[in-house]
């Protein structure tokens, strides 16, 4: 348990996790659970995916953001990615119900031109 | 019949002061003529396009919120169309988010008041056993 959490130390400080320091601390590996059974088959691949295991919670549930509003472009901004398209639920974690108007906003705000359609030239 | 809307619009970047003041000011007469109400107008100011629109690249945001039916809007929606400095526009319905909203605040607030005993503290002490085991 103690290597593996070593071995994974820097495709985890790739990812977007926010626990990045004090990798050392003995605490790391019980904070998830699953992490002892998943990994074994795909040690070794490349890319830093191969430790994508942290449970993502939606930004709108743990925040408390009940407004999803087109105009937020700030906030909209965060879930679109560069080519404009809307980022998928698997990417981001957010949560089914707040992925449906977050999307339902995304594509209200591209009619007004504060956000860019998919595919375009920008 | 008393819906809430917002309506957006943006007009070229080159029109001047004095002339959204007034082109505001015509639309706002124009919601008193159809019966509805005119709540506000916000000027965002110019805004950088996500996507060139008419061939502009920037444009000068306008958002007003009216009460009214879908008469009223219907005829500020023409009046945007044939408007010449008018280049986009959007027109959202948000009284029923809003009451979306408050339902949610109040159920909070009630919830809030429930458990002003005790400090809420629900992150952090969902961490912590986590950590200790």
């Amino acid at each position: 348990m103690a290597d593996e959490t070593k071995a994974s130390e820097s495709p985890r400080a790739e990812g977007p996790g926010e626990r990045t320091a004090g990798s050392e601390r003995p605490d790391r590996g019980e904070r998830r659970p699953p992490r002892a059974g998943g990994p074994g088959g795909r040690e070794g691949g490349p890319g830093g995916r191969k430790f994508f295991r942290r449970k993502k919670v939606c930004k709108f549930c743990t925040e408390k953001i009940d407004a999803i509003n087109y105009k937020d472009v700030r906030l909209l901004a965060q879930f679109v990615a560069e080519s404009g398209k809307i980022v998928p639920r698997r990417l981001t974690g957010v949560c089914t119900p707040h992925q449906r108007r977050l999307s339902l906003a995304i594509k209200l705000a591209r009619n007004i031109a504060l956000l860019p359609f998919a595919g375009r030239a920008a | 019949m008393n819906r809430t809307y917002e309506l957006m619009f943006i007009v070229r970047p080159d029109m001047l002061e004095e002339d959204q003041d007034k082109l505001i000011s015509t639309l706002e007469t124009a919601v008193g003529a159809s019966g509805g109400k005119f709540v506000k107008a916000e000027k965002w100011g110019k805004r950088r396009l996500a996507y060139t629109v008419r061939r502009f690249h920037d444009g000068i945001y306008i958002l007003l919120t009216v009460e009214g039916g879908g008469g009223l809007i219907h005829e500020l929606e023409r009046r945007l169309r044939v408007t010449e400095p008018v280049i986009k526009f959007l027109t959202v319905r948000i009284d029923e988010e809003q009451k979306r909203l408050d339902k949610i605040k109040a159920i909070r607030d009630a919830r809030r008041k429930a458990s002003a005993a005790a400090p809420p503290p629900a992150e952090t002490a969902g961490e912590a056993p986590a950590v200790t085991a």
